[in-house]
């Protein structure tokens, strides 16, 4: 049975359907989860997917981290469930307290629009599974305040805790250590600033993204077949 | 008791403030030569009704560090003042 990818609309979301169009050519269900309903059905994976969730007022992510569909977002990661942030979800998930960090304005403050190359770091997360260590995926960036930051006791636990996913090979936006994308400590939950959904397409200027979701739609379809 | 409050929301001391530099790279182009240090943050104003100025305190860092403010890069600078029922401070 084809796996069940829940996709978060909150006001401001602007990438769902890309989200959800992408999950349907790899053969995945995709269903939007509303922000303002405290459940999220029967799906096998979330993805919180890229915008300006409530406008980024007061800070990208502050707002949405209280919508009462996080909630039940954040009960599902800690009951193992696969969750995936991009760009605006990742600073979604940090925000909620998903994931450790906080994303700030671009060095140089610019707003990048553009292609990035990025090395696979681990194979041991929900987005990487069905990568290769060491391969170099172009994907494009689309973002403002996509500048990671942690403090260097978090750093230190992401390297040895070999929970960064993606590192870009050319640091566009000041990213502590490069870091374009991390996991939790459960391996679960992942966040990264690059779009793979966005890279579906050789036609398109990529299809470097599919290797990703593919990755993320196998932990969901793992997830459907654990019994409840 | 009303109280007025102003949070200042400013980046923590060694977080990079991209912002701060470009306007303090601009500022020699308008013949200001002598700027140093810039660092922007934000200000944001409300009233509040409490018991009393400890327990407002209370609130509104409780507020700060669940809302306001991103703790892992921004710190928070509380000043409140209590008002009379006219709306001026007392």
């Amino acid at each position: 049975m084809a796996p069940r990818i829940g996709v978060v609309l909150f006001p401001g979301s602007n990438c769902e359907h890309d989200v959800m169009e992408a999950v349907r050519a790899l053969g995945g269900d995709a269903e939007i989860l509303w922000h303002g309903d405290a459940s999220l059905g029967q799906v096998d994976a979330v993805v919180v997917p890229g915008g300006f969730a409530h406008g980024d007022y007061l800070r990208p992510g502050a707002i949405a981290r209280f919508s009462p569909v996080m909630g039940a977002v954040v009960d599902f990661a800690a009951n193992g469930g696969p969750v995936l942030g991009i760009c605006n979800g990742f600073q979604v998930l940090t925000e909620a307290g998903l994931l450790p960090g906080a994303l700030q304005k671009n060095r140089g403050l610019k707003f990048l629009c553009t292609t990035v190359g990025l090395r696979v770091e681990t194979t041991a997360s929900v987005l990487t599974n069905q990568a290769t260590v060491g391969d170099v995926l172009r994907v494009p960036i689309n973002h403002f305040e996509g500048n990671y930051t942690c403090s260097p006791e978090v750093l230190e636990e992401l390297r040895s805790g070999d929970r960064v996913v993606l590192r870009y090979v050319e640091n566009p936006n000041g990213s502590v250590d490069d870091i374009a994308g991390i996991t939790n400590e459960g391996r679960n939950v992942v966040g990264l600033m690059p779009h793979p959904e966005r890279a579906m397409s050789d036609l398109l200027g990529s299809a470097d993204g599919v290797p990703l979701l593919e990755s993320f739609l196998s932990s969901a379809s793992e997830r459907a077949a654990q019994p409840a | 008791m009303l109280f007025s409050v102003q949070v200042e929301v400013s980046l923590r001391d060694g977080v990079a403030d991209p912002q701060g530099a470009t306007i303090e790279r601009s500022l020699p182009h308008l013949g200001f030569d002598g700027v140093r240090g810039v660092r922007v943050g934000k200000s944001i104003r409300f009233d509040l009704e409490s018991a009393d100025e400890a327990a407002a305190r209370a609130e509104v860092e409780d507020l700060c560090s669940r809302f306001l403010t991103n703790p892992v890069i921004e710190t928070a600078e509380i000043s409140l003042t209590a008002v009379d029922a006219a709306g001026s401070a007392s």
